[in-house]
């Protein structure tokens, strides 16, 4: 077998590698990485969700340390390869040890651009680079610390959003007169300002930092106009150069990174380069697309199968800020000789198209705000398809009429998968041969769209037109103000670290909201932060601002708990005292075991719940209502299990929670049901000797007899089980779905195996975040001696009175 | 401060909530006053459908959503946001001076009169 020696751990020279041990049957190279740093191959182009918090290290991790077991490579990490000895064939690392190599690849890649400033080397002076660069980060990173990122292109501009994420007070300096001038016009680059700004990052451009200040550490920038910005930290995100200085201390051609032709081959016969390291025809490269094609062509080269060629395609450039959406392609210089520029704008979407057109083909695109049709420009831009015929839609392309189609022209090689290397035929053959049919299967089986999601798009089309029977998964989008699915909104609302309905809704909404998603929005920050966000009264409905049931009259009801339905002599009299006191004109006995005091003003409310000296039974909210108990074996003669008390206590784990709608419980001490728990959200039915749990009963609009989750032994089972399926409603229930229609979209079966038959793990996160919830909630009562507002019940006397005046 | 014409001092800014609305009875007019982020507006507080009390409704953007039965209505123009509604709201001018609310009883004004 013939040495092979690589020196670089990153994606492109591993993506080589697995692209030559998929050449042949048997391993014709002994392969050995060398790698600066001390991790595995992981996917850097993720690092800016890993500091935005969207991803653990752990998770972009492209080759464990099995696949490296697996495939016999041998791999010195955190060794840095100081030498070549091209005469010898031999690489010596910096402790001096010497390996040989019949071929050597190159793909040490790049390094982050220093510019020469004065104080880039002061303390907490940062670059953003590799995944210990995160870290570093991330342990700087704190509330309130002012930051400044130097560089105002792609990566900085993700450094940035990650870090005010983290919650540091961020403020970007470009050199630059717009933000990613390389990929954006002015324009384009205004629009992207806006949109940056709206998320609360301040941008200063064009600013040329003249020095980094501070003694020993930095404390702030100072402008070649002679301002100064406070900064206790500082990220330079200016640019990456060529890691090529190993190579040109061993005499290879090397321009500003390393030469390498059509072949990937270098001035040395045996040594091959790749990745950001490499030069090409006078290109180097950044993004990593064009570099999974070069690793292709070299495993061809390198295993004797010289002939792919690398051409370096039109280069395409998406942000990866979640509700920033950027996409540029192909070259944005509309100076050159007969291109055609076509462009659309609606500054109140913030939404800017431009097309550059040459000889009725597509030259460049510049995409902000409405990326919807990325993937057919970059198709008809790579393929130079003749826009001759669509020239009056171009800026708003219909839909292809055969779905199929975009698809089918597509050739097998074709990238889909931008961050995991996943081409087309990989994805084809993997839907045959595990008959994958739903979007789920597909990111299980091939990786793709696990990443950045950005080709989640393709992938569905993909799947669509190979399955057969594709699964469409169902997913309902909120409403139009914020048109996500709730999955998706759960995921921006908790990667992006937003606490308050108004910021959600400026940045991924219309700025106003509605009547339907400002509840849900306020549901879904509640149960996301266990109760720790920022409650906003203005998007609650009027009976979660007063914590009572408005009436036809504009009257309210008034319910306090009665947990289980049992009360006592000495509240009933304070019930009766306070319907008379206050002149209420029914009392009645709600179908909940309870009693209801309706026609309270709103006023009388603080002073009707002092009185009555109990906690609001939440029979107005989208929450916790009750638990329905029959009298057990406290009284009955028929009851095996002690309902009474079982319900009670299951009515104080869980009262005064919030869930997606009103959640109804019972209790029963025997089958013969008495208090109807087999129609109830949640129900316990005792048996001789166990508990049935069941979930997902209805007896109101729709009727539907519970599923049995689960039968227990002993009523500590039975109530953990019942949380478990509650906080897992709370987390998964789309706002306003009854657990009835909960239980049916996802099935039963995977509703207990993600509850009661989850891995431990998950059982006791899930159950961690419902105390976590249950500790911060409170009896929203209490807001009788601390209001939430100063008027939040009284009706405002004007200062002037009206008889002061004689009114016309 | 003077009085001309109806201006009526109400109450001081911060009574108001953002994105909130208060009921306020003057004389036998009740009107609900609105704080959209510092705009104020006020309509008068009863819904014409079946007679909700606006003051209790959500906003959204600059309209407000009647509790009862979720009927939309400008809060600036008083037009109902549906072209469908018979009838639009009375809305009175409204003016802020030394973080005091005004509001002109006098003014008000319907931008059309119901549909018989």
């Amino acid at each position: 077998m013939r040495r092979l020696v690589v020196v670089g751990n990153g994606m492109a020279g591993v993506a080589c590698v697995e692209h030559i041990l998929k050449q042949k049957e048997k391993p014709e190279f002994e392969i050995t990485i060398f790698g600066d740093e001390t991790h595995v191959n992981y996917n850097r182009i993720l690092l800016s969700l890993v500091l935005a918090g969207e991803k653990d290290a752990d998770e972009i991790v492209l080759n464990d340390t099995e696949w490296y077991k697996t495939n016999n490579i041998r791999t010195r990490l955190g060794a840095r390869i100081n030498r070549i000895d091209r005469t010898a064939h031999t690489v010596v690392d910096e402790h001096g040890s010497i390996t040989p190599y019949e071929k050597l690849i190159l793909a040490t890649g790049s390094s982050a651009f220093i510019p020469p400033i004065p104080g880039v080397d002061k303390e907490n002076v940062h670059v953003f680079r590799t995944l210990d660069d995160t870290q570093a980060l991330l342990a700087k990173a704190r509330k309130g610390l002012k930051t400044a990122v130097i560089g105002g292109g792609l990566l900085g501009l993700e450094a940035a959003r990650g870090l005010q994420v983290r919650g540091c007070e961020v403020t970007v300096i470009h050199l630059m007169d717009s933000l990613m001038e390389r990929q954006l016009d002015a324009t384009g680059g205004e629009y992207l300002k806006r949109r940056i700004e709206n998320l609360g990052i301040r941008v200063m451009l064009p600013k040329q930092t003249a020095a980094i200040c501070g003694n020993g550490h930095v404390d702030a920038l100072r402008f070649a106009n002679g301002e100064e910005l406070e900064a206790g930290l500082v990220v330079i995100a200016a640019g990456i150069r060529p890691n090529a200085s190993l190579a040109r201390a061993a005499g290879l051609d090397v321009n500003r990174g390393i030469v390498v032709n059509d072949f990937m081959e270098t001035s040395d016969p045996d040594i091959f380069a790749v990745g950001e390291c490499t030069e090409h025809r006078g290109q180097t490269f950044g993004l990593v697309a064009p570099l999974y094609d070069q690793a292709r062509v070299l495993a061809a080269t390198i295993t004797d199968n010289r002939g792919p060629v690398f051409t370096a395609a039109a280069p395409a450039a998406k942000l990866k800020i979640m509700g920033v959406d950027i996409f540029s392609a192909g070259s944005i210089d509309e100076s050159e000789d007969g291109v055609e520029v076509l462009t659309y704008e609606d500054p109140s979407l913030g939404a800017y198209k431009k097309l550059l057109v040459k000889d009725n083909r597509l030259h460049g695109i510049i995409l902000v705000g409405d990326v919807e049709d990325e993937y057919t420009y970059l198709d008809w831009l790579k393929s130079g398809t003749d826009l001759s015929s669509m020239r009056r839609t171009l800026l708003f392309p219909p839909p292809a009429g055969d779905r199929g189609l975009e698809i089918a022209d597509m050739p097998d090689s074709e990238t889909i998968c931008g961050c995991n290397g996943v081409r087309k035929g990989e994805i084809i053959h993997a839907i045959h041969e595990h008959a994958i049919t739903t979007m789920k299967g597909l990111k299980e089986h091939t990786r793709a769209s696990t990443s950045c999601g950005t080709c989640a798009g393709l992938c569905e089309k993909l799947l669509r037109a190979v399955a057969p029977d594709f699964q469409e998964e169902t997913k309902t989008t909120l409403c139009a103000c914020v048109p996500f699915s709730y999955e998706r909104l759960r995921e921006i609302v908790r990667s992006q670290q937003l606490k308050s309905v108004e910021e959600v809704l400026a940045v991924y909404g219309n700025r106003k909201g509605c009547e339907v998603c400002k509840p849900a929005l306020s549901y879904m920050l509640d149960m996301l932060w266990c109760g720790k966000h920022e409650e906003d009264r203005s998007a609650r409905f009027i009976n979660d601002r007063v914590h009572a049931n408005i009436q036809k009259d504009g009257t309210f009801s008034v319910v306090p708990r009665m947990r289980g339905g049992v009360t006592s002599p000495a509240e009933l009299r304070r019930i009766a005292d306070v319907a008379d006191k206050y002149k209420v004109p029914m009392v009645k006995v709600t179908g909940s075991q309870r009693l209801d005091l309706l026609g309270v003003n709103k006023a009388d409310l603080p002073n009707v719940w002092r009185d009555l000296g109990m906690p609001s039974g939440q029979a107005y909210a989208k929450g916790v209502r009750m638990v329905k108990t029959c009298v057990g074996t406290e009284f009955c003669r028929f009851g095996v299990q002690d309902s009474t008390n079982t319900g009670i206590e299951l009515e104080r784990r869980l009262e005064n929670l919030f869930t997606p709608h009103k959640f109804k419980m019972g209790v029963v001490g025997c089958p013969r049901n008495c208090a109807e728990a087999t129609v109830k959200d949640l129900g316990f039915v005792g048996q001789d000797g166990s508990w049935q749990v069941v979930v997902g009963g209805a007896a109101g609009k729709s009727v539907r007899k519970a599923d049995l989750l689960i039968t227990v032994e002993t009523t500590e089972q039975a109530l953990e089980a019942g949380e478990l399926f509650f906080q897992y409603y709370r987390e998964n229930g789309n706002y306003l779905e009854r657990s009835y229609d909960f239980v049916e979209r996802l099935g039963i079966e995977k509703v207990r195996k993600d509850t009661v038959y989850a891995p431990e793990e998950d059982k006791r996160k899930l159950l961690e975040r419902l105390h976590r919830s249950k500790e911060y909630a409170q009896d929203a009562w209490l807001e009788r001696d601390h209001p939430a507002t100063a008027t939040q019940f009284v009706q405002i006397e004007p200062v002037e009175r009206v008889r002061e005046r004689v009114l016309v | 401060m003077t009085n001309e014409r109806g201006w009526i001092k109400i109450t001081p800014i911060e009574n108001i909530p953002p994105r909130e609305g208060r009921p306020v009875r003057v004389g036998d007019v009740e009107i609900a006053i609105f704080n959209l982020n510092g705009r104020f507006h006020t309509i008068e507080n009863t819904c014409p459908h079946k007679g909700g009390p606006l003051c209790d409704g959500m906003v959204t953007g600059t309209a407000v959503v009647c509790p009862l039965h979720g009927r939309h209505f400008d809060l600036v123009s008083g037009l109902p946001v549906r072209a469908q509604e018979p009838s639009c709201l009375t809305v009175f001018p409204t003016k802020v001076e030394d973080g005091i609310i005004f509001v002109d009883l006098d003014g008000g004004y319907k931008a059309f009169e119901d549909a018989a």
